[in-house]
């Protein structure tokens, strides 16, 4: 950029327009971008509730009021204050049911990611990073389990085992691991041919530390990125699970079976199945939004000093 | 001999058949000498210096040869001694500077690490050697520096941390600088180079210079080798090499060069480098030289002496 000449006399003068020294005007195009205030507090909001649902909710999630069933919302045509989200089919509230089911599904998502992020983040960087045969082996793995049809492995575990929370979260982890293991494998494979990996074998560093100290920190941001994405991935996993029956037992509340448990009654009830739709539409949305913010974040050539 | 480099071979199988980018190829090194090695780009002049390290990328494979360090073939040694040879004894430089530190880290971090791999050291007097070692490559107020990341560093900066990173140890035997300094600008390598003299004269390792530029080579190097498409074809005394070339491909290789003293148009080599998959049988220089005969073209010529210490690879290199 060309330096402009003060004029004589002239003792200051206005940086030029666009100059660097003065931050942009139009905020969203600051780096980092401004914290993601409202999904924040959001996902706050949530896992508060998913935490203490036992003090907060009214009802509890599982008891039928069979005189009330659907009611509707609170302030709408026949709702009821008591029932501030209406009720569903059997009488139960969905205010309760929706607090309770926070708690269920948040911490089927959470465990499920942290199993598959973690058995897939070590295989990717494992076979990206060893190459040859074993990668050959591992990839092979990866895609036989994404060849295999989900629901019908449900349906033959739950069928011989039962079916429980446990079960529900290693099926899904299982089949999810493998997408990890595939995006960062190829983050590995890009990574594994830089200088700085070369440079650390030069001064005799030893494999299992080059993966752990080099090659990982430089996957976090793409690890927490999909991992958000997969929040909502895992949720509506887990709720088609539930809703074909081998998922969480009945009449445990997840947004998952809400939404399904709505869907024979949407013209009666619409706000059934809407309610807990709704809560796992802002969950998802709000994971992706703080994820973009926390890659920038993460990224330290995007950092301001 | 501290370092003896025989008939080292590398060959990559890959789709395209098999190639030899580094085709058996031999030297020697004393305690505090420097060779150089010199040639065109793609002449496998780094995929040597990989191999001496035994890091050779897949799938390219040490096929055949002995490397010898004080005796000792590092080609039969196990991975978990090659490393402890690696972090102690043995070193290299890279080419790129930009691209050879880890940007997630700050930058004291990653010379901490390598030099745990040679040192014990408490929390304390690890900062101290870092920040030692800086000091060392001539980074200014090294103190502060420690927590910069590589981003932002000027190229030099980086080249010279990336520098305290290969000189990590203490007992360091073998340096091996891989165009150290073609990515800086042209008083920063000066500067580097007087650094590399430096630390040599200080640490007495022995020292391996690749380089383009036949200036620096001859400012720092006692003898030269010559390599051409995977095979050395040259060696002798760098000033013998530089006055009285004996081989056409290192005449016509300074031919390309310019002099401070002498007015004379510049030479380029006619033709292209062959290509690593089909080597032509007799001298790999034949369909470039300007005085190939039939036997040139048919047989690959032994190495001929024509000093104590200055060999060259050539049917002809007697007659000049
Ligand atoms: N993965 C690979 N597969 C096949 N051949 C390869 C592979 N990697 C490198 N080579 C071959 O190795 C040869 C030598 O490369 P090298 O990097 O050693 O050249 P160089 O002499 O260091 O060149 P420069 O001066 O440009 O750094 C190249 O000609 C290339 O054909
Ligand atoms: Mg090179």
């Amino acid at each position: 950029m060309a330096e402009i000449a003060a004029p004589r006399g002239a003792d200051w003068v206005e940086p030029p327009a666009g100059s660097p020294a003065v931050p942009s005007r139009r905020w969203w195009l600051r780096r980092p971008p401004i914290i993601p205030t409202l999904p924040m507090i959001m996902i706050g909001i949530i896992f508060f509730a998913a935490i203490f649902a036992s003090v907060i909710a009214p009802f509890s999630p599982t008891k039928n009021h069979l005189f009330d069933s659907f009611t509707a919302p609170w302030g709408w045509e026949g709702g009821s204050s008591t029932y501030i989200l209406g009720t569903d089919f059997l009488g139960r509230d969905i205010f309760s049911r929706i607090i309770h089911g926070a708690r269920i599904s948040l911490t089927i998502a959470g465990l499920v990611i942290l199993i598959g992020a973690s058995v897939g983040t070590l295989v990717g960087i494992v076979a990206g990073y060893f190459g040859g045969l074993l990668d050959s082996i591992l990839m092979r793995i990866a895609d036989l389990v994404l060849g295999i049809p989900l629901i019908l492995v449900a349906i033959v575990l739950v069928t011989v085992t039962g079916a429980s929370v446990g079960n529900i979260i290693f099926i899904v982890s299982a089949f999810v691991w493998p997408r990890y293991a595939r995006i960062i494998r190829s983050e590995t494979l890009s990574l594994r041919e830089q200088d700085f990996v070369m440079l650390a074998r030069v001064a005799g560093i030893s494999s299992r530390r080059i993966m752990l100290r080099h090659i990982l920190p430089n996957v976090v941001s793409t690890l927490i990125v999909l991992c958000t994405l997969q929040v909502g991935q895992v949720v509506l996993l887990e709720s088609a699970l539930s809703f074909l029956g081998v998922g969480i037992p009945p009449p445990k509340p997840s947004w998952g079976i809400m939404v399904a448990d709505g869907r024979t009654n949407l013209t009666s009830g619409w706000w059934i199945s809407l309610t807990p739709g709704l809560a796992i539409v802002v969950l998802v949305v709000s994971f992706n939004l703080v994820g973009d913010w926390l890659r920038d974040r993460l990224d330290p050539r995007l950092q301001r000093y | 001999m501290l370092l003896e480099v025989k008939n080292l071979r590398v060959q990559f199988d890959t789709l395209m058949g098999l190639s030899s980018p580094v085709d058996g190829i031999s030297f020697s090194l004393e305690k505090g000498e420097t060779l150089g090695i010199v040639g065109e780009s793609g002449c496998g002049k780094s995929m040597s210096a990989s191999a001496i390290l035994r890091l050779v990328p897949p799938p390219g494979r040490i096929v055949d040869g002995e490397v010898l360090l004080d005796g000792t073939d590092l080609l039969k040694a196990s991975a978990a001694n090659m490393r402890q040879v690696r972090g102690h004894y043995m070193s290299m430089v890279l080419q790129d500077p930009v691209a050879s530190l880890n940007p997630v880290f700050p930058i004291g971090n990653q010379v901490a690490e390598a030099v745990t791999v040679s040192q014990r050291l408490r929390r304390r007097s690890l900062k101290e050697k870092v920040i030692e070692l800086l000091q060392r490559v001539r980074i200014p107020s090294a103190e502060n520096r420690i927590y910069e990341y590589p981003h932002q560093m000027s190229g030099g900066m980086r080249q010279r941390v990336a520098g305290a990173i290969s000189f990590a140890s203490n007992d360091l035997k073998v340096l091996i600088a891989d165009e150290p300094t073609t990515a800086l600008d042209v008083t920063v390598q000066a500067q580097y180079l007087d650094l590399l003299k430096e630390l040599q004269a200080d640490v007495g390792f022995g020292l391996i210079f690749i380089s383009h530029d036949i200036g620096a080579v001859a400012e720092l190097c006692d003898k030269v080798s010559v390599m051409y498409a995977g095979k050395i074809v040259e060696t002798g005394p760098t000033r013998t090499i530089i006055n009285h070339p004996r081989h056409p491909y290192t005449k016509a290789l300074l031919d390309c060069l310019p002099r401070l003293n002498e007015v004379k148009r510049l030479e380029p080599i006619g033709g292209e480098p062959p290509n690593p998959f089909a080597f032509p049988p007799g001298c790999r220089f034949a369909p470039r030289c300007p005085r190939a005969t039939e036997l040139c073209h048919t047989q690959y010529p032994d190495f001929v002496q024509i000093d104590e210490n200055h060999d060259a690879a050539c049917w002809y290199a007697n007659e000049s």
